[in-house]
C-alpha cells in the first residue's frame, strides 16, 4: 500500500460530456488530507458527476484523477479499497437489520472474525445505533438512515469519504448531529467531499468549491469567500455567483 | 495470511451471506419460488392426465365368453379407458370413434377364446382416435398394459400358455407422442423459466432500489458479485428440482429409471447456466418489468425449439441450429435418458460436456457484460 499523500484528491482538466451534454468542464481541485471539502452548487451543476469520477462509478471523458494519490481511471478497484460512499439515494437494504448491513458492508471490504466484530461494535457506539442495532433499516426514519449509511461507509476506516447530498430531507436536529459525526471523523483525519444545498452546512465546511454548469466559479474558505464578494454569508456568495454566471451564459 | 484466511476474506461470502438473509425474509418471493413449478407442474400434468384417463370406449366382442369379457375389464381396470357401450360391427365403431361418442373401440374377434385354450397367441385389436397424440399414446400404454395384465392373469389362473397380441390402432395420426416423454421436459422447461427471471430480477432489483450504486464503490469484485448473486438459488433450482421430481411421480407416476444422484450432478451446470443467462439478461435492461418481459422472451424458443413439444429431427436446419445453441435442448435429452430410459453418463456424457461448457461461458459472457459503473 502507497503511503497517503497530503493531497487526498487532486484532478487535473477533468472533463465528462453525456453526448452533447457537458456535464463537468475542465476541473482543476485539489483537496487536502483531513480537510472537510464542500461541493456546492445548484441542480445540474456537475456535483454528482464529481463524485461519480472520483468513486470511479463514471469514466471521465477527459483529464486526471487522483484520489489517495491512486489514479482512479486506471485503478479504480485499489481507489475503492481506500473509499467510503453515501450516494444521494438511500443505497442500503432496507429488508436487512442496522447490524446486518453493517456486517454486511465489512466483509465487502474483507472484514472478518473477531476483527470485523470489533469495528461493528465501534461503529454502533460512535453512530449511536446500539439500540437499533436489530431494526430493519427500512423501518429507521430518515436521520437514521443516513446516520446507519455513513457509518457503513466508514467501518473500513477509509482515507476519505464522499457523502453526495447525504442531509437531503433530514430534520435540522439530525442534519446538526450528522454533521458533529463528520467533523469527529475530520478530526481523525479523514477526508471529507461532501455536497449540499444547505448553507449552515457550507459554513461548517473548511473550504468550498463552487460549481456552474460544470465549470468551477469560485473556491477558498467560507469566511475568504465572503470577503473576496464582500457578501455577508456564503448563501449570498452562492445567489451572486449563480447569478453572474447565468448572465454570461 | 494463510491461503484460507485469504479466502475467508473474499467479499463473495459477504454477499452469499446478505443474499440468503434476503431470501429468508422475503417469505412470499420464496414460496413463490416453490410454489410456482408446483403449481404449473400440476396445470400442465392435469391438462395431460385429464385427457388421457378415462377415454370413452366401444366395445365390438365377437367372441362374447368370460375371456373377452375379461379382457375388457382388465382395460377399464387400468383407469384409461371407460365402457361406453357396445356395437354390433365395425361400421358401427368406426362410426361411434367417428361422432366423437367415443374416442376408443377394442375389437375382440370370435376366435379370441379358441385362440387362447390352444396355447396359442390370441389376437384383439384396439382402435385410437390419435387425433390428440397425448391421449393416444397413453390410450396405447394403457392398452399394452391391460394385455399384458390380462395375460398374466389368465396364465396364473388356468395354466393357460397362449399369449394376447394387441394390435393398436392410431386413426387420424399415425405420428405418435408419448406423454411420459413430456413430463421430465416440464422440469427443464420451469428450472430455465424460474431461474433466467429470478437471475435477472434480483440485479435488476438493486439496480432499481439504488443499493446498486452503492455496492458497486466497494471493492468487491464483479465475479464476486454475480456468484454471491447465484449460489443461494442453485439451493431454489435443486428445491424446484424435488418438487416436481416428488409430483411428477406422486401424480402422473413419471418414472425415475435412472440416478437421482446422477440427475441431481447434470442438473449443476443446466442450473448454472440458465442463471447466467438471467444475469446477462439483466445488463441489457433498467426495469424489473423489462426483465420479465425479457425472460418470458427467452422462454418461447425454449418451449418450442428445444425438442420439448416438437422433435427437433423434423425441424428445418435454422430451427435446429437455434435449438442447438439452448441448454435446454441438452438437458432435455440427459432428463429423458435418465427418467425414462434409465441410462447413465455414457449415454449423453455429450450433451453432458455441452452443458458444463453453455455455464463457463456465459457465466463469463456476464461477468463481461457487468460494469461496476452506472453508464
Amino acid at each position: 500500500m502507497s503511503e497517503t499523500p497530503d493531497e487526498a484528491i487532486v484532478t487535473k482538466g477533468l472533463r465528462k460530456s453525456f453526448g452533447p451534454l457537458v456535464a463537468v468542464e475542465n476541473l482543476d481541485l485539489t483537496v487536502q488530507r483531513g480537510e472537510v471539502f464542500g461541493l456546492l452548487g445548484p441542480n445540474g451543476s456537475g456535483k454528482t458527476t464529481t463524485i461519480r469520477i472520483l468513486t470511479g462509478l463514471l469514466e471521465p471523458s477527459g483529464g486526471t484523477a487522483l484520489v489517495a494519490g491512486i489514479d482512479v481511471v486506471h485503478s479504480p478497484e485499489l481507489v475503492r479499497r481506500r473509499i467510503g460512499y453515501m450516494s444521494q439515494r438511500f443505497g442500503l437494504y432496507d429488508d436487512l437489520t442496522v447490524r446486518e448491513n453493517l456486517t454486511f458492508y465489512a466483509g465487502l471490504y474483507g472484514l472478518v472474525g473477531p476483527q470485523r466484530n470489533e469495528r461493528i461494535a465501534a461503529q454502533l457506539s460512535e453512530y449511536k445505533l446500539e439500540s437499533r442495532a436489530k431494526q430493519l433499516a427500512g423501518t429507521l426514519s430518515g436521520g437514521w438512515k443516513q446516520r446507519l449509511a455513513l457509518a457503513c461507509a466508514t467501518t473500513h476506516e477509509p482515507d476519505l469519504v464522499f457523502l453526495d447530498e447525504p442531509t437531503a430531507g433530514v430534520d435540522p436536529l439530525s442534519r446538526r448531529r450528522f454533521w458533529e459525526l463528520i467533523g469527529q471523523r475530520a478530526a481523525q483525519g479523514m477526508t471529507v467531499l461532501v455536497t449540499t444545498h444547505y448553507m449552515d452546512e457550507a459554513e461548517r465546511c473548511h473550504r468550498l468549491a463552487f460549481l456552474s454548469r460544470g465549470h468551477l466559479i469560485g473556491l477558498g474558505t467560507p469566511a475568504e469567500i465572503t470577503a473576496r464578494f464582500g457578501l455577508g454569508s456564503v448563501e449570498d456568495v452562492f445567489i451572486e455567483l449563480q447569478r453572474r454566471d447565468e448572465a454570461a451564459a | 495470511m494463510s491461503r484460507w484466511a485469504r479466502i475467508a476474506r473474499w467479499p463473495f461470502w459477504a454477499m452469499l451471506r446478505k443474499e440468503f438473509i434476503q431470501m429468508r425474509r422475503d417469505r412470499a418471493n420464496l414460496a413463490m419460488m416453490i410454489g410456482i413449478p408446483a403449481i404449473q407442474l400440476s396445470l400442465f400434468g392435469y391438462a395431460i392426465q385429464t385427457e388421457v384417463r378415462h377415454l370413452p370406449m366401444v366395445v365390438l366382442d365377437e367372441s362374447n365368453t368370460p375371456e373377452s369379457r375379461s379382457l375388457v375389464q382388465a382395460m377399464v381396470n387400468t383407469g384409461n379407458f371407460d365402457w361406453s357401450g357396445s356395437v354390433r360391427d365395425r361400421t358401427e365403431l368406426a362410426a361411434a370413434i367417428g361422432r366423437g361418442d367415443a374416442r376408443a373401440g377394442i375389437v375382440i374377434p370370435p376366435e379370441f377364446q379358441r385362440e387362447l385354450k390352444r396355447g396359442r397367441t390370441a389376437s384383439a385389436q384396439v382402435l385410437i382416435d390419435a387425433a390428440d397424440p397425448l391421449a393416444s399414446s397413453a390410450a396405447i400404454s394403457g392398452a399394452g398394459l391391460a394385455g399384458a395384465e390380462r395375460f398374466r392373469a389368465l396364465a396364473a389362473e388356468r395354466g393357460v400358455t397362449g399369449a394376447i397380441d394387441l394390435r393398436v390402432r392410431p386413426l387420424y395420426n399415425p405420428a405418435l407422442r408419448s406423454a411420459v416423454y413430456i413430463v421430465p421436459g416440464i422440469i427443464g422447461v420451469l428450472l430455465s423459466m424460474t431461474m433466467v427471471v429470478i437471475a435477472s430480477i434480483a440485479i435488476v432489483r438493486e439496480r432499481e432500489r439504488g443499493t446498486l450504486e452503492q455496492l458497486v464503490v466497494t471493492p468487491i469484485g464483479k465475479t464476486s458479485l454475480m456468484l454471491g448473486k447465484i449460489v443461494p438459488f442453485l439451493l431454489v433450482g435443486y428445491i424446484q428440482i424435488s418438487v416436481i421430481l416428488l409430483l411428477g411421480r406422486l401424480l402422473f407416476h413419471v418414472p425415475v429409471r435412472g440416478s437421482v444422484a446422477l440427475l441431481y450432478t447434470v442438473a449443476l451446470p443446466f442450473i448454472v447456466a440458465s442463471l447466467a443467462i438471467g444475469l446477462f439478461l439483466s445488463t441489457l435492461v433498467k426495469t424489473q418489468a423489462q426483465a420479465m418481459q425479457l425472460g418470458f422472451l427467452f422462454l418461447l424458443p425454449n418451449i418450442l425449439l428445444s425438442g420439448f413439444m416438437f422433435p427437433r429431427e423434423a425441424m428445418p436446419p435454422l430451427a435446429q441450429w437455434i435449438g442447438a445453441a439452448l441448454p435446454l435442448t441438452y438437458f432435455l435429452r440427459v432428463l429423458r435418458d435418465i427418467l425414462l430410459r434409465g441410462t447413465g453418463l455414457e449415454s449423453f456424457w455429450r450433451e453432458m460436456v455441452a452443458l458444463v461448457g453453455f455455464s463457463i461461458v456465459l457465466i463469463g459472457l456476464s461477468v463481461q457484460r457487468f460494469h461496476k459503473t452506472v453508464e
